[in-house]
């Protein structure tokens, strides 16, 4: 009897790309689909996905909660708890056209949010820990129920199946978004079950992943104690909550997120000047448990951006280009190619190095 | 008079056709088990006085010794074994408290025999430590549960730590129960390894002033040789509230080994017994431990980790979270195979509970209260070779102590006899003639070899695991499996079984 | 440790006091050196007729012990009183030795030597033994080599009895 992300631990390789538009113009979902596609070889059908940021340009002052179901008692179940919650302003299934590849289809519908007032103000929470509150009580205690994204103006789109096939099946080229960002997975079992693919998101956070991290226990456990619960046991979910409890809870600047997760050795802190040292030793010493080893690449998608990140040996592939106001990110040069002939520029970054491309007058995330 | 019912432990087998009568083994036993027969001209040796330190079977320069359990057999019984007996006769005879030295040899299990590591294969590399850097440095003490980061520097500096270049650092051993080569052997090699060393309760001798920078002086029950200066010369303080091989009681130095070096570091008069009183008489509960540990912060201008030292007992996860709220930068857990200059042996082999379920258990407790980054873990209590180590971190510890192997670098051979003072090592005695024994230059090295293979199996065992840093393996539960333990030992230590 | 002859400098064998721990394992090795099984410390001793003489002797005053041998003087009394010329002083090394074939056993040497290094060997004829510092066995001591906690090492002649590790030469 096979077991499901979160019963068990189950590691994966992958392929990931992503595009960026900076002036935040939109752009349909075929040239993702293009780049993931190219990278076939790197998935073995067993899941994909896509995150999109700007597609509901209409309702993007609503939380925008994709679900999985895999019955309709959970979807009542789950109904339920977000009429206790929240305003349901929109609520209805999310198009998708019957492609052969994909099986197993449980119920995906999406609902555009905000919290109740009264509800927000007994909490004494901000909108967001109040939304990523409800999130972990529904993942947690409502059987069969998944939420798939639950950022504003943003979207997650995953299956099981090669990315090409997923991205026909949820008919992206009719969406249109300022980021997108695609992820192809080989897991090393075969779960069958859709809520394990990726993207992982938390509000508007979302990460594709390629690689398994061997820190995997050390960093779970740290993150557990301010309150995230790993119930999927993936790489995945720890980074995010990981990107979430130094971003957004600590407020700490980019740099030193990524200095705690890739941080440099110490030969090399040694030689930095005074100032920069202490820092990153402060930084090493504090955060030495979200330190991520094993390899990994990973691309972080939230509002205003995306970042794309090596581990410090850089033992899985990311390659970086830039064509006028796109940036493009991916596991390998043709998949960046494919859609970008000539980009302007076209690099590989190095371990540790993130590659960090912002909407045009943004400063920071 | 009537006899001795105690026959000897141990026979001395002496190969006549090797011997050469060339009288080293009578000049070096501290115990008089061997001598010279002028009449006979030869070597003669009286095994009733054999602890079976091997000083003279190491030293005979032709092999010509070996000491043998004695074959003498009582009928076979597996209740009352000769070990049960002889403590009878024993007690009968003096009616003392039976003494001893070093760890619990009970066949208790050992949990780090029952853990194995993991090794990254095909859908992680490993890593190769000889041609990638492998990071062993570990800071111990408090951590903030964030950073405050201005302009791209550091807005608030962190609380005091202790940098260490590999996590391990030599354990608490007085200056009394081991002599001062033995420590200053220690202090030396901790100042060439980049680690510390602990004073013990025994003061600080002036001679070791000059290696403060790697010392952490204890304050104990007996608060021996504890003054502002003395605060002062360390990198940090730690109180002793227990120790793993005498849970409940305080150490005891015999009057025998109180010399004069000794008086004076200890502050005592010469000759008397350096008894410390069982608990601190200033802490009988968990709010004077506060009071303590601000006390000592405040005398060193907080600029000192403090570190809590305990014996590992039933619910040391209950009183490590409230050592932890207390204020207490490190907490040092030992386990009950921890060594000991003396102690009573129903104590040391009956009191205490095994570091690593104590280790598992602290551990988990603390994070689950989300207090695990204030203070760092150090687990002590029989920490026998780099494996150990290993599987002590991932099991959650920030860093061990070594003490009996540490002594066993330096020569000791377990022989389990600190308590009479005539260690043949010149490790647990203050007699001149046998404290030269101890060649600080020699021990020393003995020393830094021993935690520089260490280091490199480690790094070794590290890169099999797909990991660069020490700090991604603490706590990472995942990369251990159990084997031959029951599901409670598993849960305790929060471990899964081999194959699953 | 330099081996004699290739060496410019004058090399002594010193003792650390403060680690020795009065085994004399440094006599035993000093007299299978000087014996016929160079190399078998049993036979050395089990096959000698009359047991060889050490050329270093361990003095000791518990708790205080070190070994002493032929200091090698710079102007060693011992060849200047020599009769027949056997006590020789090798002019690079400074090393002083004792020609056995020419030896006759007079014992004057005995009482010029300041020091008490020199014995009186009975084995074959009558004969001034001393440390000879392992000369024939490749200039390698075998005190400094066999002393089980480094309290003998070769070290420069020093220019003054101050210099010594330790205190003064005693």
């Amino acid at each position: 009897m096979l077991v499901r992300e979160g019963q068990v631990r189950i590691p994966s390789g992958c392929a990931i790309s992503g595009i960026i538009n900076k002036k935040g113009e939109l752009f349909s979902g075929s040239d993702i689909i293009k780049s993931i596609s190219l990278m076939h070889d790197r998935s073995n059908g067993l899941g994909g996905g896509f995150a999109a940021y700007g597609i509901y340009p209409e309702y993007k002052d609503l939380y925008a909660f994709h679900m999985f179901y895999d019955d309709t008692n959970a979807k009542d179940n789950t109904e339920h708890f977000l009429n206790k919650h929240f305003n349901v302003e929109l609520s209805g299934k999310i198009p998708t056209r019957k492609v052969a590849a994909i099986t197993n289809v449980p119920i995906i519908w999406r609902y555009f949010v905000s919290p109740r007032k009264d509800k927000l103000e007994e909490s004494g929470l901000s909108d967001d820990e109040f939304v990523v509150r409800c999130v972990m009580k529904i993942n947690n205690s409502i059987d069969g129920a998944f939420v798939v994204s639950s950022g504003k103006d943003m979207g997650a789109f995953k299956a099981v199946g090669y990315p090409e096939d997923i991205g026909e099946f949820y008919m992206l080229e009719n969406y249109k978004a300022y980021i997108w960002t695609a992820h192809g997975r080989f897991p090393t079992n075969t779960p069958g079950w859709w809520g394990g693919a990726h993207p992982f998101t938390l509000l508007d956070w979302s990460i594709v992943h390629n690689g398994e991290i061997s820190s995997y226990d050390a960093n779970r456990r740290y993150i557990e104690m301010f309150g995230y619960k790993c119930t999927l046991q993936t790489d995945t979910e720890a980074i995010t909550y990981i990107f979430d409890l130094l971003l957004r809870k600590h407020k700490l600047p980019l740099d030193v997120a990524v200095t705690a997760m890739a941080a440099p050795f110490w030969s090399e802190i040694d030689r930095m000047d005074e100032d920069k040292k202490e820092l990153v030793k402060a930084i090493r010493a504090t955060y030495s448990s979200i330190l991520v080893n094993g390899p990994f690449s990973i691309i972080l998608g939230f509002k205003n951006g995306i970042v794309a990140l090596n581990d410090r040996i850089k033992l899985r592939s990311l390659v970086a280009a830039e064509k006028d106001d796109f940036v493009y990110v991916a596991s390998e040069e043709s998949a960046i190619r494919v859609v970008c002939p000539e980009p302007d520029r076209i690099w590989a970054p190095r371990g540790g190095e993130p590659v960090v491309a912002l909407l045009e007058g943004v400063e920071t995330i | 008079m009537s006899i001795n019912y105690l026959t000897p432990e141990f026979v001395i087998e002496r190969d006549r056709d090797r011997c050469i009568d060339c009288q080293v083994c009578v000049r070096q036993c501290a115990n008089l088990a061997h001598s010279f027969d002028e009449e006979d001209q030869k070597v003669v040796s009286d095994d009733s006085k054999c602890v079976n330190c091997h000083r003279c079977v190491v030293l005979c320069p032709t092999r010509a010794l070996t000491i043998k359990r004695n074959p003498l057999e009582f009928k076979e019984n597996a209740n009352w074994t000769p070990k049960a007996i002889r403590e009878i006769y024993k007690q009968a005879e003096t009616g003392g408290i039976l003494l001893t030295g070093m760890g619990n040899d009970m066949p208790y299990p050992i949990y780090w025999d029952h853990i194995l590591l993991n090794a990254s294969q095909v859908t992680n590399p490993s890593i190769d430590p000889l041609r990638e850097p492998m990071e062993l440095k570990t800071f111990l003490g408090r951590k903030p549960e964030m950073l405050r980061v201005e302009d791209g520097k550091l807005a608030e500096k962190l609380p005091p730590q202790l940098e260490l270049e590999m996590p391990v650092m030599f354990s608490a051993m007085s200056f009394g129960s081991i002599s001062l080569n033995a420590c200053e052997s220690m202090a030396r090699a901790a100042s060439e390894v980049g680690i510390m060393y602990n004073t013990g309760e025994g003061g600080l001798h002036r001679n070791l002033r000059k290696y403060g920078k790697n010392t952490i002086v204890q304050v104990a029950s007996g608060r021996f040789g504890v003054d502002p200066d003395y605060l002062q010369a360390g990198a940090a303080i730690e109180i002793k509230i227990g120790q793993g091989a005498k849970p409940g009681i305080g150490g005891h130095l015999p009057g025998e080994k109180v010399g004069e070096e000794v008086s004076a570091t200890r502050m005592i008069p010469i000759g008397s017994d350096a008894i410390s009183p069982a608990p601190h008489h200033d802490i009988y509960s968990i709010e004077d431990l506060r009071q303590l540990i601000y006390s000592l912060k405040e005398a060193t201008n907080y600029e000192k980790p403090v570190s809590v030292k305990i014996a590992a007992v039933h619910n040391v996860a209950a009183i490590c979270s409230g050592i932890a709220r207390a204020g207490a930068d490190i907490i040092a857990i030992d386990g009950y195979r921890g060594g000991t200059g003396a102690a009573p042996t129903r104590i040391r082999d009956n009191v205490g509970i095994p570091v690593e379920l104590a280790l598992a258990a602290v551990d988990s407790r603390l994070r689950e209260e989300g207090i695990r980054n204030q203070v760092s873990l150090v687990c002590a209590g029989s920490i026998r070779n780099s494996a150990d180590i290993i599987k002590a971190v991932a099991l959650g510890a920030d860093a061990v102590y070594i003490a009996s192997a540490a002594l066993i670098a330096m020569g000791c051979h377990m022989c389990q006899k600190c308590y009479t003072g005539k260690c043949n090592w010149g490790i647990a005695t203050q007699d001149p003639n046998l404290t030269k024994r101890l060649n600080p230059e020699i021990a020393s090295r003995r020393l830094a070899n021993l935690l520089h293979a260490w280091a490199h199996e480690m790094k070794e065992m590290l890169g099999g695991m797909g990991i660069n840093a020490i700090e991604s393996l603490r706590g990472n539960r995942l990369m251990l499996r159990g084997v031959g333990l029951s599901d409670r030992e598993l849960k305790i230590l929060g471990i899964k079984a081999a194959g699953e | 440790m330099d081996r004699i002859p290739d060496s410019a400098k004058r090399k002594r064998v010193y003792a650390r006091e403060e680690v020795c721990v009065g085994c004399r394992l440094c006599e035993v090795y000093c007299i299978a050196a000087h014996s016929s099984y160079k190399n078998d410390l049993i036979k050395a001793f089990k096959r000698s007729y009359i047991r060889p003489v050490p050329r270093i002797v361990v003095e000791e005053r518990k708790p205080i012990s070190f070994g002493l041998q032929c200091r090698h003087c710079e102007e060693p009394e011992c060849v200047k009183g020599c009769i027949t010329g056997a006590m020789q002083q090798d002019p690079e090394t400074g090393i002083v030795t004792n020609d056995e074939a020419r030896c006759i056993g007079c014992w004057t040497c005995i009482l010029a030597c300041p020091y008490g290094v020199i014995m009186r060997d009975y084995r074959e004829k009558k004969v001034a033994a001393k440390c000879d510092f392992c000369i024939e066995n490749g200039g390698e001591p075998a005190c400094v080599k066999n002393c089980p906690n480094e309290a003998l090492y070769i070290g420069d002649v020093r220019e003054s009895c101050d210099d010594a590790e330790g205190g003064p030469d005693k």
